[in-house]
């Protein structure tokens, strides 16, 4: 049981992580309908500036204390990766915006190629080991092992994701964001600054990419040029669980694929006899992506089409 | 958006950026020639092929910089080869750690007319480029491919300078059953020739000595989390794990054990037995073990003065398996030079006859091109470096290094265990 509960605590990890990823491609596809597939790259540049912001911070020789090393690595990182975002909006997607969608869509895939080989150049193919700077103090909850880090990245996911849908809901930019994703036309005849309204999208899922890309690293601890890849797709995957488009549905996406993925790996060796081992791991999230695009295109939380932000 | 898009959409773009993924840069690693040539000169090119880019980059490089350093210095001693003054000219591949390209760089080899191979680094690259090698007559040599099969498929090309799995593997489950006392383990492995094959001589060596292997878990060469099949694990309560694949796995591996509260001790091979591998797992890389074949380094005969020349040259430290490569030139040379022809036809019979004293000690090939008495040596992590703790097998059993005077059970028990 303790160990069920481990597998649990793991999936709720990595899912808050996913969640938190899927929100960037969640918000630009319900305002664009576009999948901006820059954005796990966007997770990579996060998780490797802050690297290296910090080994400049610690190289001041203040003796600045661990979380405060990460969070100002952070502080760093993030404008650059809303930069990022904002520049690959303003040249690789902007001038699309009113071709056929393949386009964008293949733009979109030529950048996430130019900023993975950006980051070959710069910080070589080797993985980066994640500075051991927090605390992972373990806590014994029903004989499973949650540590401070792991407390800190879901409470910080789900605080930002909260933080996120009332920006959403309640202020001036959430509502031309909504208006923006309801019919651009329209919303550009009533004075919303459309332009303004996609560039703060992206500039906004950028900040959060780089977040995502530090719990990653801090996480696992280490970050490498090609680790955007693989984890941008698990949470375009989580983004269509929830129902793409959704705010919402990304949040239970990403956090019930990471359950799906951590338990699955954990029982895929005995429930299938010793035929599929713990190393096809990968397989579930892209079953549940064939999955739901069968029985349920829409994803989870799909129907409120309307109301995608 | 309807059904048939997006699965259009998704395929797509697995393939492109899978594209994108592997064809990076081969053609700016390739062919760079060492040395510019004088006219008149006969120019003798040696291939060289290990993974240049991706997560073990770091181990390409620096056996090819044992090549280089080779070449170069084979280049200012004026060899002569029959007669004939020759220069060498290494021609160095990346074969990205795929088995599939690197099938495409022996092809590659065998076309420019290379009259032998270094290489490659990994198992599961050499054994399907070693057909390729054989078919075409080209000896090849690796200095890090320590799967039992590579000399195992009766290739008359087919060399090592490195001990192989069966004497790693076994020396590995020896250390853990007599030395560290185990009783239950837990074996995880990458699923690639060499981490599979590693896993399964240490499980023989361990059942061998009665130990309980409690569970066996997998994961791959690209993973990174690895949460999951370690809760498994946490599960059996094993007082060792062993893993089977290279640092850039194993350091996370170690690290996130540390998160899960599992204070087992982790071992493993030569994959792993890096720099890289006590960067990548932080601060739990204190006390675990990994082995490599061949002596310690400082008990190795030419260590010293190689490790001047490597650093003074490349200005950065070695990895592992730059002394092999550096040694593998060398043999391969002086075959050559002894049937006085770089043909390979002509001094393969002289490379099976190699008596040569290397950096990393005497090398001599048996029948099926293993090196004669390999030996094993097992390191810990000890105050951030890696310290030998036991020398296993060979002709020597070799106590512990000198600067780390290890437990006195440490080598005693191990009897010597000559490589099959």
């Amino acid at each position: 049981m303790d160990i069920f509960i481990q597998q649990l605590i793991n999936g709720l990890v990595v899912g808050s992580i996913y969640a938190l990823i899927a929100l960037g491609y969640t918000m630009v596809y319900g305002i664009l309908q576009l999948i901006n597939f820059a954005h796990g790259e966007i997770v990579m540049m996060g998780a490797m500036i802050t690297i290296s912001a910090i080994s400049v911070l610690s190289a001041t020789g203040i003796g600045l204390p661990g979380p405060v090393l990460v969070v100002g690595g952070l502080l760093i990182a993030m404008p650059i990766t809303m930069l990022i975002g904002f520049i690959i909006e303003r040249i690789a997607y902007r001038p699309l915006r009113n071709a056929p969608r393949l386009a964008p869509l293949i733009t979109a895939i030529g950048i996430s190629i130019v900023l993975q080989q950006v980051a070959v150049l710069v910080w070589k193919n080797n993985p980066r080991s994640f500075p051991d700077l927090l605390p992972h103090e373990g806590h014994n909850f029903f004989g499973a092992v949650i540590t401070d880090l792991q407390i800190v990245i879901v409470a910080l996911a789900l605080l930002i994701m909260v933080g996120l849908l009332v920006m959403v809901e309640k202020t001036k930019l959430g509502r031309a964001m909504r208006a923006v994703s309801m019919n651009q036309a329209v919303a550009g005849l009533m004075g919303v600054n459309i332009n303004y309204v996609i560039s703060m999208t992206f500039v906004i899922g950028s900040g959060l990419g780089a977040i995502a890309g530090v719990m990653v690293g801090a996480n696992y601890g280490l970050a490498y040029p090609t680790m955007g890849f693989m984890i941008g797709l698990k949470a375009f995957t989580a983004a269509v669980l929830g129902g793409i488009g959704n705010l919402g549905g990304a949040v239970a996406g990403g956090i019930l694929l990471g359950i799906i993925e951590s338990v699955g790996a954990g029982y895929l060796g005995p429930l299938t006899g010793g035929v599929l081992g713990s190393h096809y791991q990968d397989i579930f999230a892209f079953m549940v992506l064939i999955l739901v695009l069968v029985f349920r295109p829409s994803g989870l939380l799909g129907e409120r089409v309307a109301e995608r932000a | 958006m309807t059904l048939a898009r997006y699965s259009l959409i998704a395929s797509a773009v697995v393939a492109l950026t899978a594209c994108g993924n592997k064809e990076e840069t081969p053609a700016a690693e390739t062919a760079a020639p060492v040395s510019a040539t004088a006219p008149g000169d006969v120019v003798i090119k040696i291939g060289h092929a290990a993974p240049l880019t991706g997560n073990i980059a770091h181990l390409g490089k620096d056996n090819e910089n044992g090549v280089r350093l080779a070449i170069d210095e084979l280049n200012t001693e004026n060899v002569e080869i029959g007669g004939k003054k020759v220069k060498f000219e290494m021609v160095s591949e990346d074969d990205q750690a795929d088995p599939k390209t690197a099938t495409t760089v022996a092809q590659r080899f065998v076309d420019a007319k290379v009259a032998g191979v270094i290489g490659h680094l990994n198992s599961g690259t050499t054994i399907p480029a070693s057909k390729i090698y054989s078919d075409a007559g080209i000896p090849q040599i690796s200095p890090s491919a320590t799967n039992a099969a590579y000399t195992q498929q009766g290739f008359k090309t087919a060399f090592r300078v490195i001990a192989n799995d069966i004497a790693q593997g076994g020396a590995l489950g020896e250390f853990a059953a007599t030395t560290l006392k185990a009783k239950k383990v837990a074996i995880i492995d990458d699923r690639t020739a060499y981490g599979q094959g590693l896993a399964d001589e240490f499980e023989k060596a361990a059942k061998a000595k009665g130990v309980t292997v409690v569970g066996r878990e997998f994961t791959t060469n690209q993973a990174t989390d690895f949460m999951a099949i370690l809760t498994t694990i946490k599960g059996k309560k094993p007082d060792i794990i062993f893993y089977g694949g290279m640092d850039a796995q194993a350091g996370p591996l170690t690290q996130q054990l540390k998160k899960l509260g599992v204070s087992a001790k982790v071992i493993g091979g030569d994959g792993f037995q890096t720099g890289e591998y006590i960067k990548l797992a932080g601060d739990n890389a204190e006390g675990q073990y990994a082995s490599q074949p061949g002596m310690p380094k400082d008990k190795m005969p030419g260590f010293g003065a190689f490790n001047e020349k490597y650093k003074a040259k490349f200005n950065t430290d070695i990895q592992i398996y730059a002394p092999f490569t550096y040694d593998a030139t060398r043999v391969m040379v002086a075959a050559m030079k002894k049937a006085g022809s770089s043909d390979p036809a002509k001094y393969l019979p002289e490379m099976a006859k190699t008596d040569y004293a290397g950096v990393t000690g005497p090398i001599k090939f048996d029948a099926k091109g293993d090196i004669l008495g390999g030996n094993v040596t097992v390191y810990q992590v000890k105050n951030g470096v890696w310290e030998a703790v036991a020398t296993v097998g060979g002709a020597a059993l070799a106590p512990a290094a000198a600067p780390a005077p290890a437990p006195a059970d440490a080598a005693a028990p191990a009897p010597a265990e000559a490589p099959k």
